[in-house]
């Protein structure tokens, strides 16, 4: 198990990373979310040890190796940009960590081949990273990761320079190819959609901070605080504040907003109401849909799924359906708010849930 | 702003190209209408970035012709050929401020500075820097020094054609979102001829009016998103569109019948497989239903992506890809159907037009 205890990097007086506990348990994905500077980079220095926290500790299976150097723990990193031996072949760049370690000639074919194929690099074993594309090049790392045999994978933004297509081959093998190691496998992304394919455990991050650590799903549904829902949400994540008045939320126009169930003790104030944009939709979604008139500013259309932009009560949302709807701008729009999925903010940002959901 | 006219292009990298292999780009012809927004689709060493290269002059074309507007601009150097340009990396003057980057454009060439300031402002605001306007450049972050770059793009409303090669790419989800949206509107609103180089489908599909996909050198659809997804005209752009892509069944077809491995699957129409031909059927996985009714399937997995669930199956041997929605119940012996008018049927991995002429 790798353990970050209260750790804290802090550069020039600025804090990068600010008092993150976690637990990370060996054969597990974890996902780092967040946006650009949100510190996954650096957590991810501060777990290989090429980094040495300001305050607090990192343990592996016991053992405090703060301060232990990168050298001297059995870690693999892969970056976005693609970083191979230039006058190596590609066989040879994928061996490098074999022949460091002095394994037999055979045993060094044997992993390499796999790895190759694995990776579909077998018909380009014997050139030089040069002469590959981005994407063959990043391969390339990749087997090497693997052929190391690293009892922690580290991957910042692996995929980012890929193509869509092998991204999504990439992503869909690279869980199973790392859990068949037993390895702690640290996957870093600032795409949400990334984080929800690849599955496992993500921690969300947030200027420095990790919001929230938990089941990957559990934390898109159930996020324990604004900044949390708003990093997890692709398209944006659609909020208002609202006043709570008795067993409901003003909207303008006149229309309510049933407050769930669960939460129905909270005292009337103002809270901020986050929903996904599946959540809207263009047609009742069931019994208590919320039917609100909204301002259409653009609508992109993938062929499979239309994304309208619309303007409502001065809020920007997006609703995502499914087939091709094309409105026009400044059109009027009635849409459905499906109360069902309502996440609920109180002035601080911190999520009102209901017990059950608490303790789970 | 022009129309821009690919007649019969070819491009070899190599000096004597003797095989149609030896052609990075195969036969291109088309024309990219006066004021579209066009995206070329496709992966890396498909062909979009030489085509791109032709269309910008930073590549003569070993074959064909290059018009502007009717006008042979095939041997014009890119400064001749008045158009804007926006690359995956941001290309800023580091020591200017914001507003000089945007406004660099308009001044080489002796726009008014009323117009400059307008202009600017316009564009600042589209790109939301306007905050940083009197900040120098070299303290951004490479996301708002893009944002710059994109900006610079679009500031001068004379040129040609803008082209944009991978732009957003290093761009953060959320703010790709509000920048995809603005272009769009920017371009209802002015008009300009767009080409947009992507390997992202979701950027190429909401960005364009019209996808150009194209595979190992050529051009294999044009359409609109919707024909894209609907009616992919060839497997790869059955496989490369959509998330996961179009599934793809080895069947033997017979009238209005599909036979994969002894099950027997209805047809909307009746084709006609040329003789010898490799017949498929594909189906998206947005038009595969599990339920209660239909074939017996074995389900493998379930990922959860949030707004749906992908479900895989086993089908007459096959691997097969269904999506499912949030709230939908998946029964414990389940059994997929096809939505009919989401089939297609391939020869050779070409569509087959259906009598019904769907």
């Amino acid at each position: 198990m790798l353990e970050l205890r209260n750790v804290t990097k802090s550069v020039g007086g600025a804090d990068h990373i600010r008092d993150v506990s976690l637990e990370l348990r060996h054969g597990t994905l974890n996902v780092l979310l967040g946006p650009t500077l949100s510190g996954k980079t650096t957590l991810m220095r501060l777990m290989a040890g090429l980094d040495v926290p300001t305050e607090g500790s990192v343990w592996f299976d016991g053992v405090d190796v703060t301060g232990v150097p990168v050298q001297r723990r059995n870690v693999a990193m892969v970056y976005q940009q693609f970083i191979n031996y230039p006058a190596m072949t590609v066989y040879e760049n994928i061996a490098s960590p074999l022949r460091v370690a002095g394994a037999a000639r055979e045993i060094i074919d044997r992993e390499v081949r796999r790895a190759a194929e694995i990776l579909r690099l077998t018909p380009f074993l014997d050139r030089t990273p040069l002469q590959l594309s981005g994407g063959q090049q990043q391969r390339t790392a990749l087997a090497r990761a693997i052929v190391k045999n690293a009892s922690l994978v580290l991957l910042d933004e692996p995929l980012a320079n890929l193509d869509y297509k092998l991204r999504e081959e990439l992503r869909a093998e690279l869980p199973r190819i790392f859990a068949e190691t037993g390895a702690i496998f640290v996957y870093a992304t600032t795409e949400p959609h990334e984080a929800l394919l690849l599955g496992g455990n993500t921690a969300t991050l947030a200027e420095g901070r990790v919001t929230q650590y938990g089941p990957t799903i559990d934390i898109f549904r159930d996020p324990v605080d604004l900044v949390t829902a708003r990093t997890f949400a692709d398209p944006p994540l659609n909020t208002i504040v609202l006043r709570k008045d008795g067993h409901s939320f003003l909207l303008d126009g006149g229309a309510r907003l049933p407050v769930p169930a669960g939460i129905s003790a909270i005292p009337d104030g103002d809270y901020t109401i986050g929903f996904q944009p599946h959540h809207l939709s263009l047609t009742s979604p069931g019994p208590g849909a919320v039917p609100v008139k909204g301002t259409v500013s653009v609508t992109e259309v993938t062929g499979s799924e239309s994304f309208v932009h619309l303007v409502f009560a001065g809020q920007r949302w997006v609703m995502l359906s499914r087939g091709v709807s094309i409105f026009e701008p400044d059109e009027t729009l009635e849409v459905f708010i499906d109360p069902r999925h309502l996440l609920v903010f109180d002035s601080g940002g911190r999520a009102v849930r209901s017990a059950a959901r608490t303790a789970a | 702003m022009a129309s821009i006219e690919l007649d019969h292009i070819r491009h070899s990298y190599g000096a004597r190209p003797k095989s149609p292999s030896d052609y990075a780009l195969k036969e291109v012809h088309y024309t990219f209408a006066d004021g579209g927004a066009y995206a070329l689709l496709g992966p890396s060493g498909c062909g979009k970035t030489t085509l791109l290269n032709i269309i910008s002059g930073l590549l003569q074309p070993s074959e064909g012709r290059l018009l502007f507007d009717g006008r042979d601009v095939t041997h014009l150097a890119t400064e001749a050929r008045n158009i804007a340009q926006v690359f995956q990396f941001p290309v800023v003057y580091d020591t200017m401020t914001v507003f000089d980057n945007l406004a660099f454009p308009l001044r080489n060439r002796g726009v008014a500075e009323s117009e400059v300031r307008r202009r600017v402002h316009e564009i600042i605001d589209m790109i939301d820097l306007g905050a940083l306007a009197d900040s120098k450049a070299q303290r951004l972050t490479a996301d708002s020094k893009q944002k710059i770059a994109l900006g610079r793009g679009l500031v001068r409303s004379d040129v040609n054609a803008i082209l944009f090669d991978e732009p957003l790419t290093v761009i953060d989800p959320h703010m790709k979102w509000m920048l995809r949206s603005q272009l769009k509107h920017l371009h209802r609103r002015v008009g300009f001829t767009m080409i947009y180089v992507t390997h992202d489908q979701t950027e190429a599909l909401t960005f364009a009016d019209r996808v150009v996909v194209m595979y190992e050198g050529e051009i294999v659809q044009i359409g609109t998103p919707e024909e894209l997804f609907e009616r992919p005209r060839h497997t790869f752009v059955g496989y490369f569109i959509g998330s996961p892509g179009m599934n793809l069944l080895p069947v033997e077809v017979e009238g209005r019948v599909a036979r994969l491995d002894g099950l027997a699957i209805d047809l909307p129409a009746a084709v006609a497989i040329p003789p010898g031909a490799r017949a498929e059927l594909g189906i998206r996985p947005e038009f595969v239903r599990v339920g209660r009714e239909g074939f017996p399937a074995t389900i493998t997995k379930i990922e959860d992506v949030g707004r749906h669930r992908i479900v895989r199956a086993t089908l007459g041997g096959r691997e097969i890809a269904a999506i499912v929605p949030e709230d939908a119940e998946i029964p414990s012996d389940p059994r997929v159907s096809f939505e009919p008018r989401g089939i297609n049927v391939y020869a050779d991995s070409w569509r087959v037009e259906t009598e019904a002429g769907l």
